[in-house]
């Protein structure tokens, strides 16, 4: 076979085996099906008990142009996305240059026997894959043959590796529900692959994969659809939604899961699903179901958010509970709309018009959208207002490794609702009025047979009683009262997860799926610097008063984040102000890709040097 | 013994109408707007409505603000210019034994919402939809709207070149099936036609031409008082009959037409004379309203109905409790439930 035919070079000298602890990135065309075996190829090495991450750096474009999926293995359960793989598998012509470049050095490059390349790194095990032959010989389907083709390089990698054909067919099986063709089918090209690796190919390469138990009750999961799975266990009953990347998945994961786990005895639906005609109207429709007593949701990205401002304005200032999830990507504008970023930061906090700011959840993972799935519904009634979920393309489309998601042990929060005996007792009842001193008023709703029960909604100006009024007085008491509100939501929303750790002079403060790489920089700063960190997560705005003692228990902190312009480090400069304001450090990067602990790492490597020299030259 | 036959001034509820009035009016005196909120009082209060089971919605404008001045013991809510729609959407799918009134003008329907507005009719709420279509911006000081008529002039805006969107044509070509016209000025007919919609079981669009007698009332206006009064043309007379009713539309010559609305009602429509418009017919529905555009004709009357189609909530397949109502138990899925999903994901 090819092999032979080209001027391959390969590396000679003993090294000791490297074993499940190496990056693998595979180079192929969207559309191509690659998506099947490289989640076959994840959920493979999942269950051979290996801690994997899989994230898949995909274009705006439904077929043919390039796309990467990145599988990262590591013993030690670091999850990251890392710069560049030990393993290329080069499928894809038009990017084999380029991917050729990215194997880190000592590895290993997999290529499509067809692919032309001067295959001149001396540095490198080069393998051909015979993609083409062994598809053609067993998939006598043309049109699905591309998809067979996907599966020769998971074949020649089980060989190489070491990965189970056993795991790999009962992947296989889950990925296919456990029809026995396409499984059937698949192996066969699999074992063939691996059989023909076996007899053509001489391994000259230290890597391989070993069983572990570290990933033993464990799931795997993408994000968006523990967010879906959240809200069905919050008790979601109306959602509304416009398709968009990437929080399109997570609209399907509702319409997916909720026939089966909401339908009532009698076959009928616990809740109601609307494909809108635009977000403007999926939040319209989400306020109108919400200020009706239904727990309402909807799920959008960046330019949908844009859509929604006049309704978010809307929801804060007439007191609405709404579930607004905002699954970010790269802007300005349509900007990258596959890649992700935390870009949304500022626009969604201060989301509206005139003095307006907002309730934001921020998960770093498939088991806190869970948590915040059902979570965001409870505070949404107990605040009256609308809740925002920030997640974004990598924690809502990659699939995680995630411990089982909790059962809510609080039962649901329904917050303030006075029902008709309830206003027979009082007598009384002003909508707006802050009987508790929490900010939080008391609300009826439409349909509750009292005649006091009626109130008139606006987004202009009212008093206590829901009444029309430009009373200056008026206006500044109910700015006051909202004021009241936000305080008591910053006390009970998710407090950040803190590490306070000993001796440490620096610090994080992350949020979001920032939060793999910092933990990972952490521990290499430890390791390999003797720095020790502290390390503070934000999960929700506003932001909690317990940050400005984490500031000044630091000399440095650093905000780690994925955006241009360090959004969250503004809102903290803010929060903490005086003199705790110079102890923060932005630390943010956007390239449309998931952050790297390495890039962390070397950030603030090079900013602790800059503040030595600094120190030396006083 | 027989039962004592309520008194002339209560409805079956044994309420008085003055329990249906909302707050002061503060729009213009005259403006056409205050007749119709006065009519919706009339309606429901003869239909012997509970307020507590009527929302009322509206966008922004002048007659956006008109719902706080009728039925002040019903909810309601005053949402985005344009956007009423989607909010009535939502609270309606909820709790779908809410009768649903919204309120909006030429503008708030026929530009900035006309998008909301024909989505709506597609999905087919179940709500009245009345557009107080007095061709301008009334709230924003009198520019064109767009409904407003070729050739129109008016003191500041000047002359309007384009042609008007003429919004029961738009309601027909979005499958809405009760689509009427009427005037503000037309207090009986008014009446009747909100009390047919309101036991509609789907979107009703009334559209009433509501005369603004600040910036848009001149003679020489289609959409002024003196104009409805000279030039109304009735396409058809018809009657509104509860279930338990009789008829009592005059027998004269002529067919009559009865199509059954919700609950038993009816409405009982008789021809004005041979070869006058047919309302179950949607092609001669929408000939009439382009010939009357063309014309420029003030028809008035139902022009077009069809008991068809299912409403949103009935094709959502929902359970009987109103959503927003259901409890805790009927919402969240048993621990088993996610134990199960957990193990297969493992
Ligand atoms: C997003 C937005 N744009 C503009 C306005 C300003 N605005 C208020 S009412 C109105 C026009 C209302 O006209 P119409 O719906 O015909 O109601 P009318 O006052 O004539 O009854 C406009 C443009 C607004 N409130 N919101
Ligand atoms: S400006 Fe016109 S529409 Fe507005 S209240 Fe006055 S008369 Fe009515
Ligand atoms: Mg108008």
């Amino acid at each position: 076979m090819a092999v032979s035919d080209l001027q391959v070079v390969q590396p000679t000298a003993e090294r000791p085996p490297m074993v499940n602890t190496f990056a693998i990135m595979v180079a192929t065309k969207n559309g191509s099906g690659s998506q099947t075996a490289n989640t076959v190829l994840l959920r493979a090495l999942f269950k051979m008990g290996i801690p994997v991450s899989g994230k898949n750096l995909f274009p705006s474009n439904i077929q043919g142009l390039p796309t990467w999926y990145t599988i990262r293995l590591s013993a030690d359960g670091f999850t990251a996305r890392r710069p560049r793989s030990e393993i290329v598998v080069a499928m894809n012509p038009a990017t084999a240059i380029e991917d050729y470049q990215h194997v880190e050095s000592g590895g290993v490059f997999l290529y499509a026997d067809d692919i032309k390349l001067d295959l001149n790194r001396k540095d490198l095990s080069h393998y051909p894959v015979p993609a083409k032959a062994i598809s053609t010989k067993y998939e006598k389907d043309a049109r699905l043959r591309s998809y067979a083709a996907n599966m020769v390089y998971v074949g020649v990698l089980a060989h190489l590796l070491g990965i189970s054909l056993e795991e790999l067919e009962s992947a296989l099986n889950f990925h296919f529900k456990h029809k026995p063709k396409p499984v059937q089918s698949n192996m066969q090209i699999i074992r063939a692959s691996a059989e023909w690796a076996a007899q053509n190919l001489t391994k000259t390469d230290p890597f391989r994969v070993e069983r572990m138990n570290k990933t033993d009750g464990l799931i795997m999961i993408d994000g968006n659809t523990a967010a879906a799975l959240g809200a069905i266990y919050g008790g979601f009953t109306f959602a509304a939604w416009y398709p968009i990347t990437p929080a399109t998945s997570l609209a399907d994961a509702l319409t997916a899961y909720a026939p089966r786990l909401r339908t009532g005895p009698d076959g009928k639906a616990t809740y109601a699903i609307i494909q809108a005609e635009d977000e403007l109207a999926a939040l319209g429709m989400v306020i109108g179901a919400g200020w009706a007593g239904a727990r309402a949701m909807t799920s959008t990205s960046g330019p949908g958010i844009s859509l929604m401002a006049e309704f978010a304005g809307f929801g804060y200032y007439a007191e609405i509970p709404a579930v607004i999830w905002d699954i970010q990507r790269m802007g300005p504008s349509t900007g990258l709309p596959t890649r992700v970023s935390q870009g949304d930061v500022l626009k969604v906090y201060y989301l509206g018009h005139g003095d307006c700011k907002h309730v934001c959840l921020l998960p770093a993972h498939p088991a806190e959208c869970f948590e915040f799935g059902w979570k965001a519904f409870d505070l949404a009634e107990r605040l009256q207002t609308p809740v925002f979920v920030l997640s974004d393309l990598d924690i809502g489309m990659n699939q995680w490794m995630s411990p089982p998601f909790e059962y809510p042990e609080q039962p649901m929060d329904r917050g303030k609702v006075l029902d008709a005996k309830q206003l027979d007792e009082l007598g009384s009842f002003a909508r707006y009025k802050d009987v508790d001193g929490d900010g939080i008023p008391y609300r009826t709703l439409p349909g509750t047979p009292h005649p006091l029960a009626a109130y008139f909604t606006r987004g202009t100006g009212h008093n206590e009683k829901a009444g029309y009024s430009e009373r200056p007085d008026d206006w500044v008491k109910n700015m006051a009262r909202l004021g009241r509100k936000f305080e008591t939501a910053r006390k009970i929303v998710p407090q950040p997860v803190v590490q306070e750790v000993e001796g440490a002079r620096i610090a994080f403060i992350s949020y979001g799926s920032a939060d793999p790489a910092v933990e990972e920089a952490r521990w290499r700063l430890e390791h390999h610097h003797q720095i020790k960190t502290s390390y503070l997560r934000i999960r929700a705005l506003p932001l909690a008063d317990s940050i400005k003692d984490f500031v000044a228990a630091h000399d440095r902190v650093y905000v780690v984040e994925l955006n241009t312009d360090a959004q969250m480090y503004q809102l903290l400069r803010l929060h903490v102000g005086g003199e705790l304001e110079v102890r923060l450090r932005a630390a943010n990067w956007s390239d449309g890709l998931p952050l790297t602990a390495r890039w962390v790492t070397s950030h603030v490597l090079q900013a602790e040097q800059a503040e030595a020299e600094k120190e030396g030259s006083k | 013994m027989t039962a004592a036959a309520p008194a002339k001034n209560l409805n079956s509820l044994g309420l008085p109408k003055a329990e249906y009035k909302g707050l002061p009016s503060t729009l213009c005196a005259g403006c056409g707007h205050n007749s119709i909120s006065d009519k919706i009082i009339d309606a429901v209060w003869e239909l012997g409505l509970r307020q507590e089971q009527v929302i009322k919605l509206s966008g922004i404008g002048c007659s956006s603000k008109s719902p706080a001045y009728f039925l002040g013991r019903s909810f309601g809510i005053n949402t985005l210019h344009g956007r009423m729609p989607s909010v009535a959407t939502g609270a309606l799918t909820v709790n779908r034994t809410l009768y649903g009134i919204g309120v909006s003008g030429d503008g708030d329907t026929g530009s900035i919402g006309l998008g909301q507005f024909k989505h709506m009719l597609r999905r087919n709420v179940r709500m009245v939809y009345i557009i107080e279509n007095n061709g301008v911006y009334g709230l924003t000081k009198g520019q064109f709207s767009a409904t407003a008529d070729i050739g129109q002039e008016l003191k500041h805006a000047g002359r309007n070149e384009l042609p008007p969107i003429d919004l029961c044509l738009e309601a027909i070509t979005a499958e809405c099936g009760f689509v009427a016209r009427s005037f503000a000025g037309d207090p009986k007919h008014v009446i009747s036609l909100i009390k047919a919609a309101l036991n509609y079981r789907g979107t009703a669009v009334l559209d009433i031409i509501s005369p603004c007698v600040t910036f848009n009332d001149r003679d020489d206006s289609t959409k002024s008082y003196y104009w409805g009064k000279t030039h109304d043309e009735r396409i058809n007379d018809f009657s509104f009959v509860m279930p338990q009713e009789e008829i009592v539309i005059d027998q004269v010559e002529g067919e009559t037409l009865e199509v059954e609305l919700h609950d038993g009602s009816r409405i009982v429509l008789r021809k004005l004379a041979e070869g006058q418009h047919d309302p179950t017919d949607k092609y001669a529905a929408m000939r009439l309203l382009q010939e009357a555009r063309d014309k420029q004709q003030f028809i008035t009357g139902l022009i077009y109905i069809n008991t068809e189609r299912p409403s949103l909530a009935e094709l959502a397949n929902l359970v009987d409790t109103p959503l927003a109502f259901l409890p805790q138990s009927q919402l969240r899925p048993s621990r088993e439930s996610l134990e199960k999903l957990m193990e297969a994901m493992k």
